[in-house]
């Protein structure tokens, strides 16, 4: 008897992009990518043959099935409010691509 | 003297160390003049150590030198996670596993190439180029953990950590033909580990032999103030002793056993024979099921992208690490967006996309939250195979060592390489990997006597010593030969 | 043109006064260096981890029970993801659908009654301090991050839309304002940003069922702000409606220099904040300790405690409201009242409110125990007064005296020789001579101006010094006239 394998997880070449070009570019944006242009259609068609084979979950029946989101059977894991030393600014800001005024320089936002 | 140094296992080193016959700078000197002399034709490490301890033969590991997966914080010394986006980055502080074995007496021979941000299985996505397997140049040695696994089956360290999310360390250790072990989730910290996803994330040792896995879990093991997901293990890891395997029961999952579609057939005899040991050696083996975990890789594949979406927002060139130079437009998105272009590399790229995808509005649940409710299912799915045998076992990887380049073109196809380990990580549970014997790929290429095929062996949470104890029964029988892949 | 009645609902994020940060060890900061308060943590480097304030559970359990909510019984972080350069890790650590409390109510004596929807735990942002455009910094448009604010606890109020009112509005922040100081978990200066408070203000038509399109107002860093923020809304979605218009959903910016209301851009993007559960956190599940804990470290609520004093002590409202905002104040007032037998509570709590409050500023002093009176003292000079054995105007001088060098409130009298002329042959006589000296004032009487006997009550006072009982005074002017 054989069961479903590793090997139907193979891309599919030609079904319905899942993913559309306009939302690639509004997912990219949401993530902060910037896609070269070959790269839009490329994603689309590779995101959509991941979530094509995802979508067969939506075939399972779930129905009251709890989400995990920990495997960990833990609670109240509580740090006490001690401190401890913070980080030179020098060390700090020795890793700032962009120092200035004893802070980390940015674009202001908005702009 | 060099080679047979070499040889040791590292717990043999050990006691050579603590025996006072061999001196921890030899040991140490006898790997970095390997790994100076030889690295080139693996690409093994990203950083070397050029620092040779002094003696230390008083602590537990008496200067045993170890290889570090570039994924792990060492303070001052640079760690990448095989990305351009940390291309310059030293931390400030050194990962809780990394400074537990320091504290042990281990020395940091280097740091080990990976896929980037630990995101693939063939090592092919470091940006600093991939990794070749020491049995066959021309092929992967599986990923994410490729560099470590590459590192000690090449004979270039004694053994080394690696991290697993979905398999990286099961299925490099499978196809460089040594053992690997993914620990419970909780068992061993994740602070300083650079996140990739975080409910799947666990650090895990690569080691030559079953005991060396165990010694190395040992001191990997214990719960930290700085995760307050970590457990440790209820008791002391024992390295193990075990020569037979009576009243022990094996489940081999329908779903994922070696008739499921897409196993090669040199990996299902493999495995085949490898149940045979298992019955010679008093084991039972058992059919059971596992009827969610053909829906591993779907919901792995959700749930992964979309922690490390937000894990990898961190990297927007304000802090440290990469920023995109050059004007621009002078705006904080094209600096954020130009940065984050330039730093990730496309598979990196992808998961991220594909993680803010299943998290955006609309799609949240008919994607992550139907994830989190199949990853409910296989875990219970475990439960109740736990409930009537011991150990799952299944192949390590679908397939043995494939050839550089071959799945590079289709993600799915490469993300089918952690068919049979994601599951295990899903639920949280231990597994590892031990080298079962060689097969020859479905391609027929590779040398003639073949490739290292891996069986994977998973038990309850926290069953790691009696897991470790089975495996080394296993792994005696068998006699695999992990020094066979040795450069030079 | 149709009555229109304003619905407030009200945000409000409130700085923890905890001693270190919500997921790191590092000090809160008051004020330091810029990225001196910082850490692998809270500058989001990779591979840090959070770990959760066990203090900063503990205050937001302590606001959780003072709001009166239910503390969710498992509550879970989430990720809140956007880019931001304040946001270290391009995600807050926030809570979202199960939060640490929901449903309760802060009831505004003698004003509204506020239901709270929920209450959470989150980490505050860092800080953006813009070097402008045309700054000695080279960079037009540039902007410095201070991460030493980053990651300081924050505890998020919200509360219904029950306000009808931008005074309403006020009051309940007042009121919330001093519940939080009092229950010490923050020091609560609007000013300073460890209060803040956003509104969501809408109108619609008295007697309309359901809600109308509502705005959300920020920045209004005093309660002088928030008052005058809301009620230019209001009157600006009020014109709108009433010419026929519709009110857009947005964020507006309160400008306290002009007074205006200004559409802030949101965030170079639609807000899509992909809440997932944060997996470095495990679930907060309060134990009957940790609830204990919290409940056993509240004091008696502000709210509570005018309740009683109007109550208990038959004060007028005003007077309660000092007693109750000015917490060392009233503690006073109830030791004080707690030493005086038979004293009279409202007229300790005039004496409290009125001229020790006035004496306090005069020395600047904000607990009246670092004065030199004591609650005892209080009580024995207003019980003098009350058996007229010292008139008010002497009682002012005595107590500005205790409040100075202390000493207890019978020897002040006797060294300054203020002891009210018991003598009663001895005031007549002073009467006579004071009623001889103002004849015209003795003329507007007869003619039945009686507020003229002030000038020769006056003349008594000035002439005693104030040692004589004034309505004595009253009584025997009167019967000297003959008008009684
Ligand atoms: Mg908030
Ligand atoms: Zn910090």
């Amino acid at each position: 008897m054989l069961f479903r394998g590793p090997k139907r997880l193979r891309s599919p070449t030609n079904i319905r992009p899942m993913i559309d070009r306009d939302q690639v570019l509004h997912v990219a944006r949401l993530a902060r990518l910037r896609l070269a242009e070959d790269e839009i259609d490329r994603m689309s068609r590779e995101l959509s043959g991941v979530l094509g084979h995802i979508e067969k979950i939506s075939e399972l029946d779930l129905d009251g099935v709890r989400p995990t989101s920990h495997v960990v059977e833990l609670e109240n894991v509580l740090r006490p409010d001690e401190p401890r030393p913070s980080l030179p600014k020098e060390r700090v800001l020795a890793y700032a691509p962009d120092p200035a005024a004893g802070g980390f320089r940015a674009p202001t936002p908005g702009r | 003297m060099s080679r047979e140094v070499i040889a040791l296992s590292a717990s043999e080193a050990v006691a050579r160390l603590r025996g006072g016959d061999l001196a921890a700078a030899e040991l140490f000197e006898a790997y970095a003049d390997r790994i100076a002399a030889l690295d080139d034709q693996l690409g093994a490490f990203l950083w070397k150590s050029e620092h040779v301890p002094g003696p230390g033969g008083g602590v537990p590991l008496a200067g045993v030198p170890i290889a570090i997966k570039d994924l792990f914080c060492t303070e001052g010394v640079p760690t990448t996670a095989a990305s351009r986006v940390l291309e310059d980055y030293a931390p400030p502080y050194t990962a809780t596993a990394v400074r537990k074995l320091f504290d042990a007496g281990a020395s940091m021979l280097g740091k080990t190439n990976m896929d980037e941000f630990a995101m693939g299985s063939s090592n092919e996505n470091s940006a600093y180029g991939p990794v070749r397997n020491p049995w066959d140049r021309e092929r992967v040695p599986g990923g994410s953990s490729g560099g470590s696994a590459a590192a000690v089956a090449g004979g270039l360290a004694p053994w080394a950590i690696g991290t697993d999310t979905g398999g990286s360390i099961r299925q490099p250790a499978a196809l460089c033909g040594i053992v690997g072990l993914k620990p419970t989730y909780g068992a061993v910290s994740r602070y300083g580990m650079v996140a990739f996803a975080s409910s799947l994330d666990q650090c895990g040792p690569l080691t030559r032999t079953v005991t060396d896995a165990a010694l190395l879990l040992g001191h990997l093991a214990g719960p930290d103030p700085c995760d307050s997901t970590s457990l440790g293990l209820p008791d002391d890891v024992t390295l193990p002793a075990r020569t037979d395997l009576a009243g022990l029961r094996f489940g081999v999952p329908r779903e994922l056993g070696p008739e499921a579609e897409g196993i090669e057939r040199g990996v299902a005899d493999t495995f085949n024979r490898t149940l045979e040991v298992i019955a010679e050696l008093g084991g039972a083996i058992e059919e059971v099921t596992l009827p969610h975990a053909p829906h591993g890789i779907s919901a792995y594949y959700v749930i992964a992208p979309a922690e490390a979406s937000a894990n990898l927002a961190r990297y927007d060139g304000v802090r440290y690490g990469l920023r995109a130079e050059g004007n621009g437009s002078g705006t904080l998105l094209d600096l954020y967006e130009r940065t984050r272009a330039e730093g990730f590399g496309p598979e990196v790229k992808r998961r991220i996309m594909l993680g803010t995808f299943a998290l955006s509005a609309g799609f949240y649940e008919a994607y992550y939250g139907r994830a989190q409710r199949v990853r409910t299912k296989i875990a219970d799915d475990f439960d109740a195979a736990f409930g009537r045998c011991d150990f799952v076992v299944t192949p390590t990887s679908p397939t043995v060592a494939f050839k550089l380049g071959e799945r590079t073109g289709d993600p799915l196809s490469m993300y089918m390489s952690d068919y049979c380990t994601v599951p295990m990580s899903l639920a949280g549970i231990p597994a590892v990997s031990i080298p079962a014997g060689l097969a020859r790929p479905a391609d027929g290429g590779g040398p003639e006597a073949g490739l290292p095929v891996g069986f994977q062996i998973a038990g309850p949470a926290f069953s790691e010593s009696r897991l470790l104890d089975a495996a080394y029964a296993i792994e005696q029988r068998i006699a695999f030969d992990t020094t066979r892949a040795f450069l030079g | 043109m149709a009555e229109f009645e304003p619905v407030i609902g009200l945000e409000i994020h409130v700085q923890l006064q905890t001693r270190t940060k919500m997921f790191c060890g590092c000090e809160l900061s008051f004020g330091e260096e810029p990225n001196t308060r910082t850490c692998p943590i809270c500058l989001g480097h990779p591979g840090t981890l959070p770990t959760l304030n066990a203090r900063a559970v503990h205050f937001g359990l302590m606001i959780a029970l003072a709001l009166e909510c239910e503390v969710a019984p498992r509550s879970l972080f989430h990720r809140k993801n956007y880019f931001y350069p304040d946001l270290p890790k391009g995600y807050q650590i926030s809570q979202y659908d199960v939060p640490l409390a929901l449903t309760g109510m802060l009831a505004v004596p003698g004003g509204p009654t506020v239901r709270i929807h929920r209450a959470h735990l989150e980490e505050d942002a860092a800080k953006l301090i813009h070097l402008g455009e045309s700054g000695r910094i080279h960079g037009a448009g540039a902007s410095v991050v201070d991460f030493n604010r980053g990651g300081t606890p924050l505890v998020e109020i919200v509360t219904e839309p029950d306000l009808r009112s931008a005074a309403d509005a006020k009051d309940f922040l007042q009121l919330l304002r001093t519940t939080l100081k009092q229950i010490g978990v923050s020091d609560v200066n609007m000013e300073e940003g460890s209060l803040r408070c956003d509104a969501n203000v809408s109108v619609r038509e008295a007697g309309e069922q359901g809600y109308r399109t509502k705005t959300e107002l920020k920045n209004m860093n005093s309660f002088r702000f928030l008052e005058r923020g809301i009620e230019a809304e209001i009157a600006r979605q009020i014109e709108i409606w009433s010419s026929g218009g519709t009110v857009v959903q947005e964020t507006l910016h309160f400008d306290p220099v002009t007074g205006s209301l200004t559409p802030l851009r949101s965030k170079e993007e639609v807000h899509d904040y992909r809440y997932f559960p944060e997996p470095d956190l495990v679930p907060l599940a309060p134990t009957a300790e940790m609830l204990e804990a919290a409940r056993s470290a509240l004091p008696e609520l502000p709210a509570a405690r005018l309740a009683r004093y109007e109550r208990d002590f038959g004060l007028p409202t005003d007077a309660a409201a000092v007693l109750v905002g000015w917490e060392q104040l009233g503690r006073f007032f109830e030791e004080s009242l707690a030493t005086g037998n038979g004293i009279d509570a409202a007229t300790l709590a005039r004496w409290t409110t009125g001229e020790l409050v006035a004496r306090l500023r005069e020395q600047g002093v904000e607990d009246p125990r670092e004065s030199k009176l004591s609650p005892r003292s209080l009580a024995e000079l207003v019980l003098m007064v009350q058996g007229r054995s010292l008139s008010q105007s002497a009682a002012k001088e005595v107590l500005a005296e205790l409040t100075r060098s202390g000493g207890d409130p019978a020897s002040v009298v006797e060294a300054r020789g203020l002891k009210p002329i018991a003598d009663s042959g001895e005031l007549e006589g002073l009467v006579e001579r004071a009623i001889d000296q103002n004849p015209a004032a003795v003329e507007q009487i007869r003619n039945g101006k009686l507020q003229a006997a002030g000038a020769i009550v006056g003349t008594v006072m000035k002439e005693t010094k104030g040692r004589a009982d004034g309505s004595e005074v009253n009584r025997l002017i009167r019967r000297k006239l003959g008008i009684d």
